[in-house]
Parts: C-alpha cells; structure tokens; sequence
C-alpha cells in the first residue's frame, strides 16, 4: 500500500509541476522501479525496428530498416500462425523462440544442455513465479506451506507468496559482509519454521533486488547442497544477471553451478530458474516477456504445469520476440551491429559510472551507508536521527517511507523505502536504480544530497 | 553399494510430486488446448518430417484465433501500434496524420515515451479515460469512471482475478460460482484451481441455448445445500454456443442476481460478433442502469471485454479490461492492491485497446480503409455463421444451432451407440473419440463438447468459423461426410 501512497503523490506533484505550482524542479524523476526506460534509457533500435516491422508488415518492403532487421522481422513472423503477431502462440511459447532460448542457456552454462520442453515463456517472470508456487503451495496440507525468502526481498515477490496462502519464512542477508547469504542462516531460519509453516521452497534473488549483490559461485553451491539435504524445491529468481558489472563480480546461473556439481546432485536438485526481457540492456518492461526453465521435475508434475499454463493461453507475441532478440543480438558483421554494440556500450558505460558516483556521494553523506554494488539496485542504509525517527512515529509512517515521502516532496525524487522489503528490526533503507542515463544519476545524486542534508540537519 | 549410496545420499523420490502438489492444480483441465490439440501438434511435426498422411495440412478450428486462419490485422491499428514502437517512424510521410497524432499521444503517456516502460499497474491512465468514454458512448451516455476501468492480461486475466477476490469460505461456506453448460472452459478451470464449486446451469439448446431464470433458479436452490453461492457468470455472445441473449433475458438475470444476492460477472469479448437477424448486444451494464437505481445502485458486477476477438482478432497481443460497478471501496482498494504483483498489462495490449475505443472518425484520414476492413471482416464472419449453420443442418446426425454471434458452432451430433461403446473400451469420452478420429482421417482439429460441459448423454463439438470462407466450405463437406462414414461404420 505505501508504493500505491508514493505513487500516488508523485502524480500529484507531476500535475503541479508541470502546472508550474512547486519549484523549483522541472519534472519528477523516479528510481523506484526496476525500469530502465522509464529512467530514461533509450530502447536498443535493432530491437524496436524489428518489432516495427513485424506489426506493420509493409515496412519490409522499403529499405528504410537495415537488411538484417528485415530478414530477423521475416523469420519471426514465419513463427506465427497465419504470419500475423496477433495471433496466439503454442502454449510454452513460439517453438523457435523456445528453442532459441534453450541455446541461450547452454552458451551461457558453458555447454550444460537444457531442453526445450523444460521451458516455458511468460508474460513476465513474475507471472512464471506464480504458477510454480501454485503448484508448490499445498492448501489442503494440514500445514501451511512456507518457502523460505531472503531478507531483504523483492516486495512483489512476496505478495505472490502470501497471495497464494503460502507463509514467508525469511533468512537474513549479511548486510555488513556486503548482503552475503550465509548457510548457518538458512538452517537457522528452517528452524525457525518449525510448528509453523511446511517449508517446501527456497528462493533466492541473483543478482539481488532490493540489494545489488551476486552471489559467490562457493555460495551458490551451498544453497544447492542444503536445498538436497532437506529436500527443498529451488526457485532461482536471475532476472538481473545481465546487469552484473565491476570487478571480481561475475553471475554464474545455479543451473551451471548445479550442473557442474555432477551427480546426484545435478541430478536430483529440482530447480525452476527465471529470467526475463525486461531488465539488462533491453529493458523492455511493458512488453512482459519472461522465462521459466525446469530442472529435474518429475515428468508428471510437468504436465499439470503444462495444464495451468495452457489456460492463460500464451505470452504476449511482442514480449516473446523481445526475448528472442535478447537471446540473439546482432552479431558482428551484421549491418546493425556497429549501432548495437554502441547502444549497448554506452548504457554499460553508464552503468559503470552511476555506480562509481553513487558511492561516491552516498557514502560521503553523514547517515548513509552503502555496501558494494554489483547489481542494478543500490540499498544504501539509513541511519536517522531519533527525531526524524520520532516524527515519522507520530505520522503513523515508518521512517524510511516518511523519509521517501519528504524526498519527493521537496526535491522531486522518487526512491523506496526498505520497509517494503523487509529489513532488520531498528533498520532502514532506501533503494532505487542505477540502470540510468548517466546526467540523470548526476541530477538524483545532486537532489538527494541537498535534500539529505538539510533533512538531517532539520531533524538533528 | 550404488554410487548413490556411497556418495551418502539416500535414493529416494522427487521432492515436488503429484501426492504433494497442490491438488486444486490436479483438477484443472483445459479442453481448448488440451490432449487433441497436442495430437494434432504432433500430425502437423510428422507431415513436416514427410510422413504420408490423408491430408496436408492440420486445420487448427479448435481455437478462437481469427489471424491464425488468415484473417488480415486492421492495418490502422498496425500502424499505429509500429509507430509507437520506433518512434523514428513518425518522419516517415507513409504513415497517415491521424496515426501519428495517436502515437504521440500513447507514448506522451508511457514512461520514458517507451512502449517498453511499465505503466501503472491498473493501467495507463488516459487509456483508462478513453475505455471510460468508449463504454459511455456504447451505452447511450451512461456515465463511466475511468477508476472503476482495469486493463488486464486479455480478459482471462481480469476474469481469474476477479474470482480470485470472490472465492473465499471452507466447506459448506465455499464459495459456489454459477456459469452456464456449455461454457468456455477457463471457468471451469480457474474454479478448480482455486476450489470453488462450480453451479452449473444448463443453456437451453431446443431454444437456441437461451438462458431460463427457472433453470437458474432450480442450480442455485440445489447448490445451497453444499455451498455459499455469490458469483453469477455469464458469457454473451456465448461461447461455445454463440447465443446473442435477449435484452429480456438480461434484465430477468438481473433481477435474479440482485434477488439471491449475488456478483454478477458478464464476459461480453464478442460484443461486436453479432450476425443473426433480429440479435443485438445489449450490455449488462446499459441494461442494469435504465433499470433504474433500485438496480444500478445495488447490483455488483464485473464486465469484461478484450482486443482478441471482434473484428480485431489481436489475440497474441493479451489486451484486455474490465469494468467494475458497485464495489465495496475497500474491496476496490484491495482489488488494486492484487494486480500490481502481476506488475501490469502489456503495454503494446493497452495502446491497442485504446485504438479499438478511440478509432478513427468520419473527418479523418484513416477512416475509410479503417471502415472497410472492419466491415469486411464482420461481414465474412456474419457469411460463415449462415453458411455454416446451413451446411451441418443439411447433414442427418448433425443438428446446429443458428451461430447467432462469437466465432463458434457447437453443434448436437448424434453418436451410435456401437460408437460410445468403442469409446468406453478405448477409455475415451464418446465426443473425443469423434474428434480423435476426425483429426486422424480428415487432418480437422475441433474441440468434443464434453470440454465445455454439455448435457448427459448429448454429444457435441465445438468448431471456429474462422477459416478463410472457401476453405471453410471445403471443411464443412468433410466434417459431413466424415460423420456420414463414421455413422455408417458404427451402426
């Protein structure tokens, strides 16, 4: 509810904005979402002119778009029924799509094979999610099913759970070892589910929302060794992996570490990992294209899978061909390749820059602590002053969401607060994205230290 | 010792099995994709390989998916839709003004000015004022609020959801969702799936599978014993039947819903799917308001409409809304709540769907191909339901109803009994059976009646009108002979 209250005071202030009511800002900028466009990045045009060719045919008679995007426009409409986007597809997604991506992930996986049956397109991860955990969440089990959940958490995540009766059973992140997931953790937080909950699941977030960590290779082998122990279901949630950067920091998928731990292990470990086109260089959010991969399910359980996903008919067309183009960029040589590769390196770039400047500044200002970002997201910690704290309180707010609110009040910035993610007790947060252009970081970064400082001096 | 063993790992089962799965997803079965669907994805993978078969192709009339059989896309629609994509297009002097005008105002509302931002969760918002005005304009001025308006996922999307907020209770206070028989299955499916009992109510088939209030009457006094019953659904145009209902009928449903006291959810996808004669869509929330406020104050309802269907057939795009009347606001306030863990709607779905709301006018430049296209289509389709209802009523065995509107004909076919006999040995339902046989001699894919719920004892199956119309006639006379054959081989 509290990103439906910022949300919703954030329109207001656009009207006043542009209304020219509040100063002395000319617009609202928002971090909040994991939403590179909306930030600002520009789309990659490969992409955007294939899909323009594929809507409106005609297009692929004129030499106004690149012969390469032309013929990519050609074969993916050769995958639609009566040649049209707007028709339905097979229930797992277009079969070369799939099969594209199943490629995709044996390249990625240094050769472990994955099978096109095991795949199944989404409109969106999150909605792939869901219906794994609905076959997951047991409601007639005497015990309420749990699936254990990293603390802090990608909030709709967690709606999805609960959403589905299930109990969330978090395990704490180590925020001072830079978000490190240790082990003793999990069994501590297994533990803790006992006479409450029938753990059935694990989730992890990698690299991880709402703190912009990755995960170790050592780490992810650990999970993976206790999820066999006590007989856990893996829900591997890698929707970032291709925002990774810096050095020393490189995603390895639990799929490849799984498979490379050999058997039983690669053999036994049932896993469902998700990825999507809405996040990396792509970021095409809106267009809902999304991934699961099944590993080791047993084979009848996959049919009922099959079943439910059937009845949601199939993915947006637009959001599979997304995911097609993520899974196949121009190569070199390709005509569209030079602008390709500058478009994507210049979002690398800043990427690379905003992560370097946002530590920079967030770690100079009194208050703010920032673990090492590797990630999409920064979650740099908040330590408030008793009285912000106290005001907060009286307004029935926690302080973080109240420090959020004033953020946008005063200086036209939208960021969330940790409290929608869970954090620990006495702690608080902010989080927002750096997928952005580079002047607009500068511009965020200026606002929030001005407003940072006169708020802790306000409160002091 | 086994490898297994020495490694210290006990042998055993899987974690996630069929006994510890959630059982409500055991129970969901979708007809419209289901077993002879995947058979005829299988045919269709061996005539690719070379296999001879006595066909070429695979007719695909299972599912309602107009551009899949070769119906043409609206080309403004396209336009528009390409427009917004890459925006560069909008130097390009090929695209018409009005087209451009419309995409500037779409990507104005985006995010980044991208198709590719998500937008708010309820979706964006002028679109949601232009559905507003859409509805207002359809149901003679009565008036709209964008805020009651949801864009969804397709209407399936919206539909689930909805029933997802209105299931709730253990045991005797379970939840009881009425929907007709026949019915388009993802009702049934999603009831399974979230284990509400389901109350049937049969469709009249000797009257044109018209909806009686006493039948009605008679599935909810019958369902109080074993439930809490609090949603009504009902699909018009219907699907699988096509029946246009009345506007009598729809005020009698009104009055019955508002007399038991229950949630009334009107999928109308089809409305501009209406062919036969003296048929004409009349929407549930037009007719509730010149009801007057005794009624449009107090019923509750949901409508729900899509861009896959009508003259559009955007099926791939997952366009879709609903509007909603006389929600409790703090119910309304958890509704919101609930679609943002799906994020949002497809953004290139919501720019199509407010083109279908706000098409081009009289004084502008695309309205006369725009009109064109669209006349042609409803047209065809208008031709194919006659033709159809023609030819299967020429045929000994097979009864048909007239396609009133939708895109379906679910006709009565009469089954030997040496027929059902062989069923029951192969361990198949009579009617898939039929198909089965049907799909491997004739290379015609059709959905049994037995996926949409029938009467006992009664056989149907569920065929699209969609197919280009010469090649509809051709498959229309080997369905007739198909039954002749197999008719003569069962007797």
């Amino acid at each position: 509810m509290k990103q439906l209250v910022l949300a919703r005071r954030a329109s207001q202030i656009k009207v006043e904005l542009t209304q020219r009511v509040r100063k002395p800002y000319k617009e609202v900028i928002d971090v909040s979402w994991g939403d590179p466009h909306k930030a600002g990045v520009k789309p990659l045009s490969f992409v955007r002119q294939v899909i323009a060719a594929c809507l409106y045919p005609q297009l692929l008679n004129s030499d106004r778009l690149p012969v390469d995007v032309r013929q990519r426009a050609q074969s993916l409409l050769k995958g639609c029924d009566g040649g049209s986007v707007g028709s339905y597809t097979a229930t797992r997604g277009i079969s070369e799509i799939v099969h594209r991506v199943s490629e995709f992930i044996t390249r990625r996986d240094g050769g472990a094979p994955s099978y096109p049956e095991n795949i199944f397109i989404s409109p969106g991860s999150q909605w792939a999610l869901r219906n794994i955990l609905n076959v997951l969440v047991n409601s007639e089990a005497s015990h309420r099913t749990g699936v254990l959940t990293p603390m802090p958490c990608y909030s709709v995540s967690l709606m999805s759970i609960r959403g589905l009766g299930a109990v969330t059973v978090p395990y704490n992140l180590r925020e001072e070892q830079g978000w490190e997931l240790q082990v003793e953790e999990l069994h501590r937080a297994l533990e803790s589910a006992k006479g409450v909950c029938d753990p059935v699941a694990l989730y992890v977030i990698n690299p991880g929302n709402p703190a912009g960590y990755v995960q170790s290779r050592k780490s992810i082998q650990e999970v993976i060794q206790f999820v066999s122990e006590k007989r856990l279901f893996l829900l591997a949630d890698e929707v970032y992996q291709d925002c990774v950067h810096g050095e020393n920091s490189e995603f390895v998928s639990y799929k490849r570490v799984l498979a490379e731990m050999g058997p039983p292990l690669s053999d036994t470990v049932e896993l469902a990992s998700f990825h999507s086109a809405s996040k990396g260089f792509l970021g095409e959010c809106g267009l809902r294209g999304g991934y699961v991969e099944l590993v080791n399910l047993d084979p009848a359980v996959k049919k009922y899978i099959y079943k439910l996903f059937s009845t949601d008919a199939c993915a947006p067309v637009l959001g599979q061909f997304a995911l097609d183009l993520m899974m196949k960029p121009p190569q070199p040589g390709d005509p569209s390749y030079p602008l390709y590769s500058v478009e994507t390196q210049h979002i690398r770039t800043a990427l690379v820059h905003n992560v370097k400047r946002v530590l920079e500044v967030v770690n100079n200002l009194p208050g703010f602590c920032c673990q090492p970002v590797k990630g999409a997201f920064v979650f740099p910690r908040l330590h408030l002053p008793p009285k912000a704290i106290q005001k907060a309180k009286e307004m029935g707010m926690q302080p973080d969401a109240f420090y959020c609110i004033r953020l946008l009040e005063e200086a036209s910035v939208i960021v969330s607060p940790g409290c929608d993610y869970g954090q620990k007790e006495g702690t608080h947060h902010i989080r927002f994205h750096i997928m952005t252009p580079e002047d607009t970081m500068e511009e965020v970064l200026r606002r929030l230290s001005s407003f940072h400082t006169q708020f802790m001096k306000d409160f002091s | 010792m086994s490898q297994q063993a020495a490694n210290g790992v006990p042998c055993r089962g899987k974690v996630l099995t069929l006994d510890n799965m959630n059982p409500n997803v055991r129970r969901v079965e979708y007809a419209v994709r289901g077993a002879i669907v995947q058979r005829a994805g299988q045919i269709e993978k061996e005539l690719k390989e070379g296999v001879k078969k006595p066909f070429t192709e695979v007719i695909k009339a299972n599912i309602g998916d107009a551009h899949a059989m070769g119906q043409k896309p609206i080309s403004f629609l396209r336009q528009v839709l390409a427009l917004c994509s890459y925006p560069e297009l909008l130097e390009d002097n090929k695209f018409p003004e009005d087209a451009k005008q419309r995409a500037r105002r779409i990507l104005e509302a985006c995010g980044g000015h991208s198709i590719g931002a998500y937008s708010a969760s309820q979706g964006i918002e002028c679109v949601r004022q232009d559905v507003a005005r859409y509805i207002e304009k359809r149901d003679g001025g009565i008036p709209s609020n964008p805020d009651n308006i949801y864009l969804s996922t397709g209407a399936s999307d919206a539909i689930v959801t909805m029933l997802k907020l209105l299931v709730c209770g253990e045991g005797r206070g379970r939840t009881g969702v009425m929907i007709s028989i026949p019915q388009y299955p993802l009702y049934s499916a999603a009831l399974a799936d979230l284990g509400a009992v389901q109350i049937s109510y049969y469709l009249d088939e000797d009257k044109c599978w018209s909806l009686d209030v006493a039948e009605l009457k008679r599935a909810i006094d019958a369902a109080r014993q074993h439930c809490n019953p609090r949603v009504l659904c009902i699909i018009n145009p219907g699907n699988p039947t096509g029946q246009v209902q009345s506007r009598q009928c729809i005020e009698d449903v009104i009055q019955f819903a508002k007399e038991e006291h229950l949630f009334l959810m009107a999928d109308e996808v089809y409305q501009d799917n209406v062919y036969a004669e003296g048929c004409k869509f009349h929407s549930f929330k037009k007719v509730l308001f010149e009801m007057g406020p005794a009624y449009s104050s107090t019923v509750e309802m949901a409508s729900f409409h899509s861009t896959s269907k009508c003259y559009m057939g955007e099926c791939g795009f997952r366009g879709g809304y609903m509007e909603v009347i006389n929600m409790d606001p703090e119910v309304k306030a958890q509704l919101t709540k609930l679609v943002s863990v799906r994020l949002c709607p497809p953004v290139p779905g919501q720019a199509l769907l407010d083109l279908v709301v706000n098409p081009p006018q009289p004084d502008e430049p695309s309205y006369n191909t725009f009109m064109k296209e669209r006349t042609a289509v409803l047209a065809a389709l208008a031709e194919k339901a006659r033709l159809t209802e023609q030819i299967f009523n020429e045929v000994p065995g097979i009864t048909c109803n007239p396609v009133q509107g939708a895109m379906y004909t679910f006709p009565r076919i009469a089954l030997p009994q040496k027929a059902i006999d062989k069923a029951k040995e192969e361990g198949q339902v009579p009617d898939m059976f039929y198909c089965m046989r049907l799909l491997e001699e004739e290379g015609i894919c059709l959905v049994p009646g037995s996926g949409f719920g029938q009467r006992e004892g009664t056989f149907h199956f569920r065929m699209t009108i969609l197919p280009p119309t010469e090649k509809l006639k051709i498959v229309l006379q080997k369905i007739s002979d198909f039954h002749g054959r197999f008719t003569q081989e069962f007797s």
